[in-house]
């Protein structure tokens, strides 16, 4: 398979899987992209999730982007950006007219709550993930402690909390030189 | 000419909502005041069946609301509109990464902000916590689920199908 290829079949996989959008199929990109692909490296991953939170757009769609252009330039950014949308435009659309009455369905409600507390699941490992790889030293440590209380108890949006780090990591940066 | 209004609003809601698939939510309701394709009834269904259908919330959306407004092509348009400015707009600031990767500047800021995101990730599954876990079985069964992903790793989408079979078997 060319690599552009491999490419489409990562992201189409990645959209057809997920389920809740968002940090919600940050297991999936990790699975497919970091460990099976080694397409990037798990920091990679994060640092395009941070900046996706604040590029506009679907922040899942842009870390496909990011993942794209960095395997294969312009072109490989086309071809994860299309692939990773693809399978909601056919479900959609080819489900449009029963997806109300579909989510009414008792056993299809019951897989979609078994869906959901299994996504908690797999979104708390990934935190428990990042600690081994990507958040080791003190500062570090002490910047998550800080971003949670900021995020949990004055409810500081995603944009500024990540504003917040960058602009702590640069003073932090031009003070220590 | 819908098809040109449907991809000028849907590319304003790209470019203008910052923070994923949530954030076009309230974007989408000021549709619903301007144009009569749908209306803030059916748009809350939509946003239901987004949530529960696979892929990003934001894209299901578009694609949903395009195909409501305009049938398939409809539906395209939307989604082609809503994801245009981000393509462009991360291919740009790529380059740039790739050009400044190096830089130590760049370095200690990123770095700084691996655990903010980190946090951000703890923040979206406790959000989603207090949403479906709701009684002591369904706490039981998350408590059950995360031991087994965490102590026998497997593929996220097999414990999404199990997840599924499991959520049948035990009637959730």
């Amino acid at each position: 398979m060319s690599e552009y290829g491999k490419i489409f079949v990562s992201f189409f996989k990645i959209g057809l899987f997920t389920f809740g959008g968002g940090y919600a199929m940050l297991p999936l990109f990790r699975q497919e992209l970091v460990n099976k692909r080694e397409y990037i490296d798990e920091n990679e991953l994060l640092d395009y999730y941070s900046i996706g939170q604040c590029t506009p757009g679907v922040i899942a769609v842009n870390v496909a982007t990011f993942t794209g252009y960095k395997i294969c330039g312009v072109w490989g950014a086309v071809v994860a950006t299309f692939a990773i949308n693809l399978p909601s435009l056919v479900i959609i659309m080819a489900l449009a007219g029963i997806l109300n009455t579909l989510s009414e369905n008792p056993l299809v409600a019951q897989a979609f709550a078994g869906i959901r507390v299994g996504v908690i699941a797999l979104i708390l490992n990934e935190v428990i993930a990042l600690f081994k790889k990507s958040i080791v030293s003190k500062f570090q440590i002490g910047m998550f402690v800080c971003i949670l209380i900021l995020l949990f108890a004055v409810h500081l949006s995603a944009i500024a909390v990540v504003l917040f780090a960058a602009a702590t990591g640069g003073v932090k940066y031009w003070w220590g030189k | 000419m819908l098809y040109g209004l449907l991809f000028f609003e849907f590319f304003k809601i790209g470019l203008f909502a910052i923070g994923g698939g949530m954030v076009t939510i309230p974007f989408l309701f000021d549709l619903t005041k301007k144009y009569d394709w749908f209306s803030a009834e059916e748009l809350t269904n939509m946003i239901a069946v987004s949530q529960s259908t696979p892929g990003p919330v934001g894209v299901n959306m578009a694609t949903y609301a395009g195909f409501q407004t305009a049938g398939i092509t409809g539906g395209l348009v939307a989604t082609f509109g809503l994801v245009l400015p981000s393509v462009i707009i991360v291919i740009w600031v790529s380059k740039l990464l790739n050009k400044y990767a190096e830089n130590p500047w760049i370095q200690a800021i990123m770095s700084s902000i691996r655990p903010a995101v980190a946090a951000l990730i703890l923040l979206a599954g406790v959000e989603l916590c207090k949403l479906s876990v709701t009684d002591w079985q369904s706490a039981l069964f998350a408590t059950a689920f995360f031991l087994l992903v965490h102590f026998y790793p497997k593929s996220p989408i097999f414990y999404i199908l199990l997840a599924a079979v499991l959520g049948i078997v035990l009637k959730l």
